[in-house]
């Protein structure tokens, strides 16, 4: 921690890798090929997320998989300062289709992000698993 | 008052498969809710009240009414007995009906031992959450997920860092006087606004103690109370209230599940918030207490910057007198949890027990107000509003 580091060095955190179940296997195998993927209810038409097999909103079991451009906008973040790897920021990307998504933003540095900042995402790998979601500035 | 008679159980769901190597814990919970509620001819909208045991997995309760979409539930019960909980919970729900806290109560169990074997599942028990593959691995703490509360609070309303710090300030007024506070010192606006960044926009100042220790409490029926020594504190009113993100359309993480579970506990207690004499609120940071006041109806949304600032939540000064003993900002946030401390201190000043140097002249109605789990993904909220009887 006593290193000097330069406070708007572009942002990097190592992710580990995700729970994967069955409901959500889909999504990490599209993953795997650089797709985002969320899911939509067929029943109610809305989007949601994280993704379920059972809409949140209608409670209905025909949800559907559909590509996303994974675009958006930063609904609100927060700079953690110090970690064993450096300052990371956490927060939520209210996608284009509604939903809004828990991420990290990296690939910025740390004093260059604000609300309402259009984002999009890209897949950073994991040790042992498959890539995971990520937002950086366009 | 007994439960006879006053509840029935009108719907009711065996799931049919024996093997469910193709469905996950969360999903087979939702497909039994699903059908139970199916057959009582009613829908996911109608429960109110939740009751699931050691099976649900993740954070119980709060995952799986997250996961269903459940948003209308104001009671939630997770006691674990092993293979007796949902015995146990048929009872509870009837207490619960029975005491107007909830007038559908909904009861999960499911799991899949059989998938184990395969290394495919632990049945239920010790399962991650069903949002940990999408969460978990972003490194959210309850800093950084607070920070979020309060940067878009900061973004949407103009609240400042040095209206957050009165809160600090505040409660260090009050700690000074507490012999077993973790911190003593009275603290400056100034110096919560310049200690060291911790996560955006909260500084170290921002962020309650980390403390060993615990609390205890006893709750009686009239007639014993009646046959005690001590004077009498009585419950008037409690209300509870779920928060997550539901799905993730309308985020909102400028108001806690408080907006709920207050209004709640003061229909119950009869009583409005301007009618509260001392409030105890719960304080992992500042800006918890922020929000709390707000949706408590303390102040207008929003306007809470201004409400706390000043000196107003300090005993003998301000119009709202705050968590006397120091709260979890100065005094104890015993093993990260500070609900009950929010009770003890609400007893002291009712029964008049306060630190002579911030007891409220008068207090005969308090407020004890808590939040669990994150502001910043999901959480339970409590409200209970207790009076001291003359």
């Amino acid at each position: 921690m006593s290193e000097e580091r330069d406070p708007n060095a572009p942002m990097t955190r190592p992710i580990p890798a995700p729970v994967v179940n069955l409901e959500t296997q889909p999504f990490w195998d599209a993953a795997k090929q650089g797709r985002f993927l969320i899911k939509r209810c067929v029943a109610c038409g809305k989007a949601h997320w994280y993704p379920r097999a059972i809409c949140p909103y209608c409670a209905s079991g025909e949800t559907v998989w559909e590509d996303s451009p994974g675009e958006g906008v930063i609904y609100t973040f927060s700079v953690m300062r110090r970690s064993q790897t450096g300052p990371y920021a956490i927060g939520y990307v209210t996608l284009d289709e509604g939903p809004s998504v828990l991420t990290n933003f990296l690939g910025v540095g740390p004093d260059a992000l604000s609300i309402g900042q259009r984002v999009k995402v890209r897949f950073q790998e994991t040790d042992g698993g498959p890539p995971v979601p990520v937002f950086a500035p366009t | 008052m007994s439960i006879r008679g006053k509840a029935y159980i009108m719907g009711a769901f065996e799931h049919p498969l024996r093997d469910a190597p193709d469905k996950t814990t969360p999903q087979l919970h939702a497909e039994c809710a699903a059908g139970a509620l199916a057959d009582a001819g009613l829908s996911k909208d109608d429960v109110d009240g939740y009751f699931c045991a050691g099976d649900a997995p993740g954070f119980g309760g709060l995952s799986m009414i997250d996961y269903m979409g459940l948003t209308n539930v104001r009671h939630l019960d997770s006691t674990e007995t092993g293979g007796s909980s949902y015995i146990v919970h048929v009872g509870h729900a009837a207490e619960a009906i029975a005491a107007g806290k909830c007038s559908v109560a909904l009861i999960t169990l499911a799991g899949r031992p059989r998938q184990a074997r395969g290394g495919g599942g632990r049945g239920g028990f010790g399962e991650p959450a069903p949002e940990a593959g999408f969460e978990n691995i972003y490194g959210g703490s309850t800093h950084n997920t607070y920070g979020m509360c309060a940067m878009r609070h900061m973004y949407e309303y103009g609240t400042t860092s040095e209206q957050l710090a009165w809160i600090k300030v505040a409660a260090s007024h009050h700690a000074q006087w507490n012999e077993h506070a973790f911190l003593k010192d009275v603290v400056t606006v100034e110096e919560v606004v310049n200690s060291r960044m911790i996560a955006d926009p909260l500084h170290l100042l921002d962020c309650c103690v980390v403390t060993d220790g615990g609390g205890a409490l006893i709750v009686t029926s009239p007639e014993v109370a009646k046959s005690l020594k001590r004077p009498k504190v009585r419950v008037l009113g409690a209300g509870e209230a779920p928060k997550g993100p539901r799905g993730g359309l309308d985020l909102d993480l400028t108001y806690s599940g408080a907006v709920w579970s207050g209004p709640r506990a003061f229909e119950e207690a009869g009583v409005r918030p301007a009618d509260i004499k001392y409030a105890s609120i719960y304080d992992s940071f500042t800006i918890t207490v922020l929000m709390q006041i707000e949706d408590l109806g303390f102040c207008e949304k929003g306007h809470g910057g201004k409400f706390v600032a000043d000196g107003n939540l300090i005993s003998g000064v301000g119009r709202l007198p705050f968590n006397t003993d120091g709260g979890g900002l100065c005094n104890n946030h015993p093993t990260n949890r500070g609900g009950i401390t929010k009770v003890i201190e609400a007893v002291r000043q009712l029964r008049g027990e306060a630190h002579p140097k911030v007891q409220v002249a008068n207090c005969d109605l308090a407020i004890a107000q808590g939040t669990g789990g994150s502001l910043g993904t999901r959480h339970g909220s409590a409200t209970v509003i207790l009076e001291r009887e003359a």
